[in-house]
């Protein structure tokens, strides 16, 4: 005898009484809520739609998003900008799952913002890096149905060589392209380049930090638990100021180094502490089993890291490892705090505060800055959250 | 009924030549001067009760525990620090544990073919077949894209053998394979492992299955407090206990 499971069929009414309404302080505490949030959002929206003064955003936009990058380049910019848009896109179609709304919201924002009174050069580049999320997307689906495996590889390889390749485009190094300073980045672009750099650089050194701090050699052992305890140990401002204005003190010559790369150090060092601490209570949860198994069947002790125990414990430590990103993300604004005369995001809305024509209009540039901030974190919050639930999904 | 050797045993005359091992846990005196040897397609059956070294035993010759006394000499080669003969000995020897072990970010596919592509060298399509084919021999070849997780306990162990007899081992250890199992999966891995030792595997199982020692195994050791007590074939085993303890744990795990 085949019986049917009854269906729970829930009408608008039903959803509210279950949800909202069920008990006396379910309902006390919705009735609550829902004021809070009238006398909170119904003046934010009517301050943002109807007093607040946008000029200034609009006005330095382009000192918001690149600093002083020389206009007669930004093409440059341009492109790295349309190469991590199609790479996003790409993206899309191999890891709908992963990857999910992130593409198309990205790719629409730029379309949208294409709307803005900008000139008509930037608008065709704000089309085209719209564009590309979406054509990209699509040839990566169609090839993915056509079981074309190796655009996954390609899309691989491009996100690796992505950074390299935006810094030299960016930089130049007299290599067919002018070299420009980094002294004239500056704005959101310098943030990303800084938060980027700094996680990919960051990421490898505390795996390592962390295997070493686990190794068997006392050493090698010893060398990483105090380098990581020192590091922990200092506040981020601490670090930035070592490196920015202690180094060239100590150090006669580095003062003509690059403050940018210094800053990247730094926060490279401090961020690589956390992820080795991160890293180490992953490879901590590994069962013993997994180790003999790896031995057992005659893996050498690098191939079983690497191949056995590095894949699981860095699984487990993903919502640990995006949160440090998410911060450090966040923290190349102390950048500004430590000096150096370095104008990221915030550093520039900073300095937009001291015009003339701009008094007491901070409220808007850092609420701009602040969007900016929320929608690169809440990206990566969105996709750490789906690849976690995709790996669950497909291993158990 | 002894078949233990009067003389040290030459590296000719078997498969594995354990001479007077031992082993300390700290002051725990686990393993007391083991000394043994199991022919080539011999299948071994070691029981005792719990504590009492049988399974340091067996992983003591892997090396995944480090004897400190005496000598192992595997397939010609002893076991000593040295790390080559260690990866070597690997190699050569096939472990199955209780726990199964697998490795859950790994399908089936990739869980069997990762030691032949990574320690053995061989090419992907190679590997695979060989992998198809073990899957096919225990019985699940249904189930290779599946990761361990999705699997019943029976299944998991049964790839955990094909895992080991990739490497195509000439030694298989199995450490309790049947202990973890629910009920009615313990004949499915129980037939692999008898279909395993009637082609020439030679085999060391740690076990308390006695209806698949009394069938398959050429010989059985008791182990009691790090020491084989007593030794000799089923029947000797089963209906002539000489030692007082053999009588009484065989008493107790038959009753």
């Amino acid at each position: 005898m085949v019986v049917e499971r009854p269906v729970e069929r829930l009408g608008l009414i039903g959803w509210l009484h279950k949800n909202l309404f069920s008990t006396w302080y379910n309902i006390l505490l919705t009735l609550l809520s829902l004021a809070l949030i009238v006398a909170v959002v119904q003046p934010l929206l009517i301050w943002v739609l109807t007093q607040a003064e946008w000029d200034v955003v609009m006005v330095n936009l382009r000192l918001l998003l690149i600093g002083f990058f020389p206009l007669d380049q930004i093409w440059r910019v341009w492109v790295c900008l349309a190469a991590t848009m199609a790479l996003l896109g790409l993206s899309r179609g191999i890891w709908p799952h992963i990857v999910g709304g992130v593409a198309p919201v990205y790719g629409a924002g730029l379309l949208l913002l294409a709307l803005l009174p900008i000139e008509l050069n930037q608008r065709l580049w704000l089309v085209l890096c719209g564009g590309l999320v979406f054509a990209g997307a699509a040839l990566s689906r169609f090839l993915v149905q056509r079981s074309n495996q190796r655009i996954i590889g390609w899309v691989a390889m491009g996100w690796v060589l992505l950074l390299p390749l935006t810094l030299w485009l960016l930089r130049g190094f007299g290599l067919v392209l002018p070299v420009i300073e980094t002294s004239e980045w500056g704005g959101l672009l310098l943030t990303l380049v800084m938060a980027i750099s700094g996680v990919v650089f960051a990421f490898p050194l505390g795996v390592l930090l962390a295997i070493g701090r686990r190794s068997e050699l006392p050493a090698f052992r010893w060398f990483c638990t105090i380098s990581i305890e020192v590091v922990r140990g200092v506040p981020l401002v601490t670090v930035l100021f070592m490196f920015l204005i202690m180094l060239p003190l100590f150090i006669p010559g580095s003062e003509s180094t690059d403050n940018i790369a210094r800053a990247i150090i730094g926060l490279t060092i401090f961020t690589s502490a956390y992820i080795a601490e991160n890293v180490r209570g992953g490879l901590q949860a590994i069962p013993r089993g997994q180790f003999e198994a790896a031995k057992a069947i005659g893996l050498n002790p690098v191939f079983s890291m690497l191949l056995i125990i590095l894949p699981q414990a860095l699984r487990i430590v993903i919502p640990s490892n995006v949160n440090q990103f998410i911060s450090l993300l966040k923290d190349t604004s102390l950048v500004v705090a430590a000096g150096g005369g370095i104008r990221e995001l915030l550093g520039m809305a900073d300095s937009l505060m001291g015009q003339a024509e701009f008094q007491g209009k901070q409220a808007e540039v850092l609420l701009f800055a602040g969007l900016i901030y929320w929608i690169l974190a809440y990206s990566l919050t969105y996709v750490s959250k789906r690849l976690e639930q995709h790996i669950q999904r497909h291993t158990t | 009924m002894n078949l233990m050797h009067p003389d040290p045993p030459q590296p000719s005359d078997g498969m594995i030549i354990c001479n007077d091992v031992h082993k300390w846990f700290g002051e725990f005196h686990a393993l007391r001067g083991i000394t043994t040897t199991v022919q080539r397609g011999e299948v071994l059956v070691i029981f005792g009760p719990s504590g009492s070294g049988k399974s340091t035993f067996i992983r003591c010759l892997n090396r995944l525990e480090e004897h400190q006394l005496g000598q192992i000499t595997i397939d010609g080669i002893e076991l000593t620090s040295d790390i080559r003969n260690i990866e070597a000995i690997r190699s050569e020897v096939g472990m199955v544990f209780q726990q199964f072990n697998l490795f859950p970010h790994l399908t089936v596919l990739e869980n069997i073919t990762l030691a032949p592509i990574w320690v053995r060298r061989w090419p992907k399509g190679r590997a695979r077949e060989v992998a198809m084919d073990l899957l096919e021999r225990v019985g699940i070849v249904t189930q290779a894209s599946k990761y361990p997780g999705q699997l019943s306990g029976g299944q998991q162990q049964r790839v955990a053998i094909a895992r080991a007899l990739a490497m195509q081992p000439k030694i298989m250890l199995f450490d309790e394979p049947t202990s973890a199992l629910d009920p009615e999966m313990i004949k499915e891995v129980l037939d692999v492992m008898m279909e395993l030792a009637a082609s020439g595997m030679t085999m060391l199982v740690v076990t308390h299955e006695m209806g698949f020692a009394r069938e398959v195994a050429h010989r059985l050791l008791f182990f009691d407090h790090g020491q084989i007590v007593e030794e000799g074939t089923p029947e000797h085993m089963f209906n002539d206990p000489q030692e007082e303890r053999t009588q009484q744990f065989l008493a107790q795990i038959l009753s």
